[in-house]
């Protein structure tokens, strides 16, 4: 009885293989999740993002300065969208993160450069996330001495001998120093609700099913309306207590600049919040044990880690992974609250990324509504 | 009858391919005891979702209550209790939170004063603050029943309610079901015991999914009208087996000393056994069939008659 018996260990090992194979859903997540991991790493995933937005202030439209944008561009890493735009709306666009840069031609330039007056160029970036902006920054910096060599010619030549005829200066906003933590800590704040909210709910039905009070619950008169709030609504008091943790350490432990409304944080992370559990409230209605719950609550975290521009620069990403994330609550909650945080963005300058989150939700809610059912058929 | 409590007719359900219910009729009244019988997978749970709206027949309709069972699920849930043959409640949570629980569900008022009646009532009182999960089956079962009756239901739908429960806790069970009925509460209640059968006002057989039998105990057996002899004697076994081959034998099944031989054709069934009566050591006598006897005979004449598909 106490020696290893082949015969036990045989039996055991094909109990296992059988299981494994009558739970389709578990079995499929095992090999869909590897398979996921790959292409998104594989394909996805990009830390040196190339043609980043970007918008010209042109005060003065020279052929220096039409050469010096065409320059900017021919490094690969910007692209301007659109004709020049004024201070202002400048301004907004970066503000609202539709940019990543701002070029700003001052007025008289190619007649300072002329006069050998290094005349200097503002460039503006938003360095939230300096990993986004640290090639292009560098690039753009090398073109002082490069850009105009074409137009430097004949009586100009002179100009290029004593260093650049011109001056780029960078302007990092939001995040001068480019602290990896600004970005970080207020996008865990995604990070963490999406994973835990989402896992939680996921359960909360499932642990019905599983443990065979659904049965009780539906034999009596409460409607699914009823049973989904009754549901969600602690799991938002709990969501909230982990805003509240991050939003303290952020401030006093890793010293992140509050800019913005808190109660407007709180508003969008009620919101996000919610779309998160209507997910997992969806799952729930689906997995038919508590292990699948899981398994989908992850192979809905993975994209979002991924795909969202938490962990890897948004805008490096293919347009197909663009579109996915645009998709993802989490992409727009992490500029929104980036953009609070950081930015101090204001109820409009959130707006653009809110309303994808609150017809996520309700997308999600409705499937969730028509998933749950009343009998046990 | 007017004053059915259920009355349903061709009630259908399957699931899949297998047709667990078929065309099943029924009508109980108010205040009885009906005992829904049969063997494994044979319905019965089915039957009792579907009334109490936990399932949607495929075909069939009828009432609960005055209540459409296709449109008024809710209302016929409001007024039904229904107790699962698995526990259903909460085991984290305690007995007098589970209770709570589920008065808060169907809106009742006085809420505090609803639930310790209830514990009083079943004997709950000084255990209230124990989790569910930590009870005996015993006393899981009241807990079951309490959570059932705490809405004054006028019906009880209980599904295998004794099962694994010892025979006291059971006496005690049964007396509460009778105590409940005699207020005016009418229970259908699915077992396998046939002593819990014989408390039962009436009693409904169903077997792959159709009702073969209805009906008081005393009309059941009457209307079968089975011969039935009781043989006692040494090398039982033996005898068992010789016995199931003759003509006029339909069943022979071992009753501790005793062997029950029945048969519906009376005349062939004791031309068969005249030898064995003969014999001095077997002592043979005339006996009534009992209601397990009826059942065996019912489900053996399915299966001869091919009626039924397999499970």
């Amino acid at each position: 009885m106490t020696l290893f018996s082949f015969s036990r260990f045989w039996a055991i090992l094909v109990k296992e293989f059988i299981q494994m194979r009558r739970d389709r859903l578990t079995f499929g997540m095992m090999m869909g999740v590897p398979l996921l991991q790959l292409l998104l790493f594989g394909y996805a995933i990009n830390t040196d993002p190339k043609h980043l937005p970007a918008v010209a202030v042109v005060a003065e439209n020279s052929a220096f300065a039409r050469s010096l944008l065409r320059a900017m561009e021919n490094t690969g890493y910007i692209r301007f969208i659109g004709a020049p735009v004024s201070e202002a709306t400048a301004d907004l666009m970066i503000r609202r993160g539709e940019v990543q840069f701002a070029v700003h031609i001052p007025p008289h330039f190619a007649e300072d450069i002329v006069r050998g007056k290094q005349p200097a160029l503002l460039v503006e970036a938003d360095a939230t996330d300096p990993v986004a902006t640290g090639n292009a920054v560098a690039a753009l910096q090398g073109l002082d001495t490069m850009a105009l060599i074409h137009d430097l010619k004949g009586p100009l030549a002179d100009l290029q001998k004593d260093g650049a005829p011109f001056e780029v200066r960078l302007h990092k906003r939001y995040n001068a120093e480019g602290i990896t933590q600004y970005n970080i800590v207020p996008g865990l704040m995604g990070v963490v609700l999406t994973m835990t909210m989402v896992m939680m709910t996921s359960l909360a039905v499932t642990r019905e099913r599983e443990r065979g009070t659904m049965e009780n619950l539906l034999a009596m008169p409460v409607l699914p309306m009823e049973v989904m709030l009754g549901k969600i609504l602690p799991y938002i008091v709990v969501g909230y207590v982990q805003v509240a943790i991050i939003v303290v350490a952020a401030r006093y432990l890793f010293m992140v600049p509050l800019m913005g409304s808190l109660p407007l944080l709180s508003l969008a992370a009620i919101i996000f919040i919610a779309a998160n559990l209507a997910v997992g409230f969806t799952f729930s209605t689906m997995a038919t044990n508590q292990l699948q719950a899981m398994q989908m609550s992850v192979f809905f975290f993975l994209p979002s880690l991924l795909l969202s521009g938490f962990m890897f620069p948004f805008r490096g990403m293919p347009v197909w992974a663009q579109v996915i994330g645009e998709v993802l609550p989490l992409t727009h909650f992490l500029r929104i609250v980036r953009g609070i945080l950081l930015k101090g963005n204001g109820w409009a300058d959130i707006w653009p990324d809110m309303w994808p989150v609150i017809t996520f939700l309700l997308l999600a809610a409705a499937l969730a509504m028509i998933r749950y059912r009343r009998t046990l058929d | 009858m007017s004053d059915a409590v259920i009355d349903v007719q061709g009630l259908t359900k399957s699931f899949g391919d297998k047709r667990v219910v078929d065309d099943v009729s029924l009508r109980v009244g108010k205040g009885q005891i009906y005992g829904f019988l049969g063997p494994n997978g044979s319905g019965k749970t089915t039957t009792l979702r579907m009334l109490c709206g936990l399932l949607t027949p495929d075909a069939g309709s009828g009432s609960c209550l005055g209540y459409d069972i296709r449109r008024q699920a809710a209302e016929i849930k409001r007024r039904t209790g229904y107790m699962t043959q698995r526990f259903s409640l909460y085991e984290d949570l305690t007995i007098r939170e589970n209770l709570s629980f589920v008065a808060r569900l169907y809106a009742l008022d006085r809420l505090n004063a609803r639930v310790d009646a209830a514990l009083e009532q079943l004997g709950l009182t000084s255990r209230q603050k124990q989790l569910a999960g930590q009870l005996s089956g015993g006393w899981k079962q009241r807990l079951a029943l309490a959570a059932c009756i705490l809405h004054e239901p006028e019906l009880l739908l209980l599904d295998e309610p004794t099962a694994g429960v010892d025979p006291k806790a059971r006496r005690d069970f049964w007396d509460q079901i009778h105590a409940l009925a005699g207020a005016g509460l009418t229970v259908l209640v699915s077992t396998h015991y046939m002593d819990e059968a014989e408390r039962c006002h009436e009693i409904l057989y169903i077997a792959y999914g159709r009702l073969i039998a209805k009906g008081t105990i005393k009309d059941v057996i009457a209307t079968h009208n089975l011969a039935t002899w009781s043989v006692e004697g040494p090398n039982l076994h033996l005898l068992s087996r010789e016995l199931q081959q003759l003509p006029g034998v339909d069943t022979v099944a071992a009753f501790g000393t005793i062997l029950h031989v029945c048969g519906h054709d009376e005349a062939s069934l004791e031309k068969s056994i005249a030898p064995y009566r003969q014999r001095p050591e077997l002592h043979w006598e005339r006996s009534s069939p009992s209601l397990e006897d009826i059942f065996i005979q019912l489900m053996s004449g399915l299966d001869t008659n091919g009626l039924a598909a397999k499970r």
